[in-house]
């Protein structure tokens, strides 16, 4: 799960890294509330920060330094409402609700702060680097070795003398030294604490007077264990999702959007995603990534079918299962029903394998429905790819 | 001969009294597996279904001499119930539930790495040695008992391929489904080694998906120790970066985990990578000439 930017640097500053000086505005007005309020207190100018989740909004026009309040205000009007693209948010853009206006740093360094899970090891890593501000995908790619690592023992935890060699390597002066320590070992307490799958501070800065501050906060959280954390769950944004994602997931479906023209529904996350190269490979092009699970009832399987078909690009179903535990038969009693409930009009292309799957295929052959049913994956995929193209002339 | 699971396996069931536990320690007794018993906590002293149940799975070990466990254990328990697991000294520890915190699996992989005990999974179909036995999830009716190893960290994909083999009239000696989150007891790698060691596999089918770079670590194992034939599918060729695709482990980011840069390198191993998930089984008959 993602959280907004201000969201994250609260979390923080309950943990004890320190962040600028700031808060989140939903209106004009409130954004010239905290502008005055800031400046008030003795701020010597105000930053005006796009709230979406995605980064990249500096350098797309989300993040303006402002001198006096009314050059604030302009900027508040500029980006609240405006649809921010950067190089995470695709083409479209993502529409800003919200800012947050913080305090100004007199920045001396721009640093860069990461934990992250490696994989390899089954391990958390501390990662730091020089290149503060910078895209971190594109600084591991060119120059992996201006990364430095500490891969953290889960039985000891992240010790002071690992924060101590991250610090020195960062070129930190020795009058920050301490204060970073408790910096970085603040962060990885955030991070166990709210079981987060990701925490990057980019940049992570120091000032002219030898302070340090988070100037921006990304955290990800592990959705495996939201149970335990009710708190951090109710920091989800739907207005950043994408409602047929949001809708998907009442329904307990595991559904993505893509922006292709053929809906699949698929059992497995496995299965879901090689139906949908299979989709490619057949000369189509996903529109969704749908795994209804191993026990998908017929309520269940009718709320896809609604979401499948709200999405306006979809010119063809792709319904492919592998009945292992989940039944053939009543799977497609299901269809069956749904199809009828909601009268679906696009053609439908089943292929069917598994548990029961004979009195399946009748149950399809009897509902007088104008289903089509491939004898393999691969030639399902070729059916469906045509239907598609079909419809579309 | 197979690999993990056979004739001597004795498994007992972590959870054997939920509904899910029940429903498939009678599948896995059904297709042959010796189930000796369960543990519940609280429960010890009763039967369920004809099976002794335990408090503890060092009793159950003591009184059945389990030598495997599948566990149903819910998320928030599971990890806790795995590490029961290997300090009562079980050999075979196999994870079926799906959602285990990471953070959890983090502890739990600090231990299990140390120790003798092997965990497949979490959130994993399980292992078959068709003809033999079961310890998982996966219909056994699709399976046929011959010579072809199967790893995958997908379920349904692993159906998929024993099924398209099966159909040709090609058996499989295990299939092991390694499971779908980040942090995994038994990776494409151990998997390989267990198989590439098996004089009754002939030859090996390796699935993988996106995320992580094990498949990449896995195809540099193949290329310097694999001398049998090896056929490799990769799924999410058609993901989107940053998205996490069903499973918890499957998702690229920063540009990492992409099903291209896994294709590559499974290639470079000389093993047969097929673009189409259809073509599993087609591939492989080709290539032990029984096509
Ligand atoms: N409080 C602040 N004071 C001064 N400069 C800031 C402040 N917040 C952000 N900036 C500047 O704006 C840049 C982009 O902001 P950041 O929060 O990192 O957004 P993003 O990563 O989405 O572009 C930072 O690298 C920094 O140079
Ligand atoms: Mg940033």
């Amino acid at each position: 799960m993602k959280i907004h930017e201000y969201q994250a640097k609260e979390i923080l500053a309950k943990y004890g890294v320190p962040v600028p000086k700031g808060e989140v505005a939903n209106t004009l007005e409130e954004a010239n509330d905290v502008a005055r309020k800031l400046f008030a207190e003795g701020a010597k100018g105000v930053v005006v920060k796009a709230q979406i989740h995605a980064g990249g909004r500096g350098k797309g026009g989300g993040v303006k330094v402002a001198k006096t309040r009314e050059e604030a205000e302009q900027y508040a009007k500029n980006i609240l409402g405006m649809q921010l693209v950067t190089h995470q948010t695709g083409p479209q853009g993502q529409k800003v609700q919200r800012l947050l206006i913080e305090e100004t740093a007199a920045i001396d360094r721009e640093l860069y702060l990461g934990i992250v899970l490696d994989r390899a090891v089954g391990k958390l890593v501390f990662m730091a680097s020089q290149a503060g501000g910078m895209e971190i995908e594109e600084v591991a790619a060119k120059t992996p070795e201006a990364i430095y690592k500490e891969v953290i023992d889960p039985a000891v935890g992240f010790g002071a003398w690992q924060a101590r060699k991250l610090a020195f390597a960062l070129g930190l002066k020795p009058t920050q030294i301490n204060q970073a320590v408790g910096f970085f070992q603040s962060l990885y307490k955030a991070f166990l604490e709210t079981d987060a799958s990701l925490v990057e501070i980019n940049p992570f800065i120091t000032t002219k007077d030898d302070k340090l501050f988070a100037l921006d906060a990304k955290v990800n959280f592990d959705d495996n264990a939201l149970f335990r954390h009710a708190d951090v769950k109710a920091l989800r944004d739907v207005a950043e999702e994408d409602p047929l994602e949001v809708e998907a997931s009442k329904y307990a479906l595991n559904y993505i959007k893509l922006d292709g023209s053929i809906a699949c529904m698929v059992n497995g996350a496995g299965l879901a995603m090689a139906t949908m190269d299979i989709i490619q490979y057949a000369g189509g092009s996903p529109a969704n990534f749908l795994d209804v699970g191993g026990g998908a009832t017929q309520e269940q399987i009718e709320h896809a079918f609604e979401i499948l078909l709200s999405d306006k690009h979809v010119k063809a179903i792709f319904i492919n299962i592998f009945g292992g535990i989940l039944r053939v038969d009543r799977l497609a009693t299901g269809v069956v029903a749904a199809a009828r409930n909601l009268n679906v009009k696009v053609p439908i292309v089943l292929r069917l394998e598994g548990t029961n799957v004979e009195e399946g295929r009748q149950i399809l052959k009897e509902s007088g429905l104008n289903f089509q049913v491939g004898a393999t994956m691969k030639e399902a995929a070729e059916l469906v790819v045509a239907a598609a193209a079909g419809a579309r002339a | 001969m197979a690999v993990l699971v056979d004739k001597n396996t004795r498994l007992i069931v972590q959870g054997l009294t939920g509904k899910e536990g029940t429903f498939h320690a009678k599948g896995c007794a059904e297709y042959g597996t010796n189930v000796v018993g369960g543990v519940t906590p609280g429960k010890g002293g009763t039967t369920h279904e004809g099976w002794p149940v335990f408090n503890t799975v060092a009793d159950a070990v003591k009184e059945t001499g389990a030598n495997a466990t599948m566990i149903f254990v819910p998320p928030p328990f599971a990890a806790d119930a795995i590490l029961e697991a290997e300090d009562a000294g079980i050999p075979l520890i196999v994870c079926i539930t799906e959602g285990i915190p990471t953070l959890d699996m983090v502890k739990v992989w600090a231990k299990i790495k140390h120790s003798n005990s092997r965990l497949i999974g979490p959130n994993c179909p399980g292992v078959i040695s068709p003809g033999k036995a079961k310890i998982g999830i996966m219909p056994g009716r699709i399976h046929k008992e011959g010579n072809v190893g199967i790893v995958s960290r997908s379920g349904t994909l692993t159906y998929e391929a024993v099924h398209q083999l099966t159909q040709r009239g090609i058996g499989q000696s295990t299939a092991i489904g390694i499971g779908g989150d980040p942090i995994i007891g038994t990776t494409h790698i151990d998997a390989l080694r267990l198989l590439n060691d098996d004089p009754e596999t002939e030859a090996i089918i390796m699935i993988g998906e996106i995320g992580g770079a094990a498949e990449e670590a896995a195809a540099d194992f193949v290329k310097k120790n694999v001398k049998k034939p090896v056929v490799g599918f990769i799924a999410g060729q058609t993901a989107p970066p940053g998205r996490r695709m069903g499973h918890a482990g499957a998702i690229i980011s920063g540009g990492q985990g992409t099903a291209a840069d896994k294709m590559k390198a499974m290639k470079a191993a000389g093993i047969h990578v097929v673009v189409s998930p259809a073509e599993i089984g087609e591939t492989l008959a080709k290539v032990i000439g029984k096509a």
